[in-house]
């Protein structure tokens, strides 16, 4: 699935980073603590945070993330917006919480539910 | 005897990831000079490398340096920790670097400048200052105060790493000196919106990452010279000393 199929089927907006919308997202991934995020967010993903500072686009370039969605109906600061049109970095707008879009985006296939169990 | 001392004690240097290659220790006091500043502090994420050189710069253009640091705790709350001398700074910077995980990718994050006060670059930084530090708020204050620092929550109006934005309240075993609003609110509509800083003294002070920001707000003290050791005496309000409001 590309960036784009996510906003089409959610009816998510575009803040920033249009370059970016044929990215193909191969995971998911919430949290709003950036350090934990540097850490533990999978490459390819799409990240759900309700943090609108200019660092989730450095975050987001150091995790080869294939976008950002702004949930919670949050804003992106301006450097933000910024920083993400410069680097292609999608930012997208959710108006509700990070839990009801996680549950549709996982809905339609994102993430791979076998490996999570073998964790388990 | 006391007089008034303009000051902006939260201003970041080129030793910053976030922070103009402009903001040289040189170039950030002259323009505090500009700015008709008597007192800055330098406050760098989770460094002091920097304020040893614009201390030396402010002592020969008549400019008060306070070193400081703006920690990043655990929680990625900005702490503004400001010291007496530069040595107690470097004794907080080498328990924080302890405890600093990561290294800087300069591409991503941005450059890490350790200049001298002639504007020459002496090289880079390559802690992940950026980062967050694995100690908790509560760990910070209490080094921090264990070297004499005064320790001031930064940006208590801002959604971002801040106190409020990330704890949603302030603790109340948490010994704060002192709360920092930022320029982007007018200090009375903070007070009566930013829940709980009205207990504490309160500064506004510029976060400047770029020159012309220096001094876009400060704040104005009483104090009989331009030391931390008046400073706290202010913030506790005795002897005279004390914050002036802008009312006044």
């Amino acid at each position: 699935m590309l960036v784009m199929d996510l906003v089409e089927k959610f009816d998510l907006s575009i803040a920033a980073g249009k370059t970016g919308l044929d990215r193909e997202v191969m995971d998911g991934y919430c949290g709003d603590l950036l350090s934990e995020i540097m850490g533990n967010a999978p490459a390819g993903c799409a990240w759900l945070t309700v943090q609108g500072h200019q660092n989730i686009v450095a975050v987001a370039v150091l995790r080869e993330m294939a976008a950002i969605i702004i949930t919670g109906g949050q804003e992106p600061d301006e450097e933000t917006i910024q920083k993400a049109d410069q680097e292609g970095v999608p930012i997208l707008l959710w108006p509700n919480s990070s839990y009801r879009l996680a549950g549709r985006i996982f809905g339609v296939g994102v993430g791979n539910l076998a490996s999570d169990v073998k964790k388990i | 005897m006391l007089k008034k001392f303009k000051a902006d004690l939260h201003i970041h240097s080129c030793l910053s990831p976030c922070s103009d290659w402009d903001m040289s220790p040189k170039k950030i006091v002259e323009k505090s000079r500009e700015r008709q500043l008597d007192l800055i502090a330098i406050c760098d994420h989770n460094t002091a490398e920097n304020a040893a050189a614009t201390s030396r710069e402010g002592n020969r253009q008549g400019i008060a340096v306070l070193p400081g640091m703006e920690i990043c705790s655990r929680e990625e709350v900005h702490l503004i920790t400001l010291f007496k001398q530069i040595e107690d700074a470097l004794k907080m910077q080498e328990f924080i670097y302890a405890h600093l995980p990561g290294k800087n990718k300069p591409e991503v994050f941005g450059h890490q400048v350790v200049a001298d006060e002639h504007d020459q670059v002496l090289g880079e930084n390559d802690h992940l200052l950026i980062g967050a530090t694995q100690l908790s708020l509560l760990d910070i204050v209490a080094k921090a105060h264990q070297l004499g620092a005064i320790c001031i929550s930064s940006h208590v109006d801002r959604p971002s790493y801040s106190l409020i934005g990330q704890l949603g309240f302030i603790p109340e075993d948490l010994h704060l000196d002192a709360v920092e609003v930022s320029y982007r609110v007018p200090l009375d509509k903070a007070l009566d919106e930013v829940p709980g800083i009205k207990d504490y003294p309160c500064v506004t002070a510029s976060d400047a990452h770029f020159l012309k920001d220096i001094g876009k707000v400060w704040t104005e003290f009483i104090l009989a010279a331009p030391t931390l050791e008046e400073i706290q005496m202010a913030l506790a309000g005795i002897e005279g000393r004390r914050i002036l409001n802008d009312t006044e």
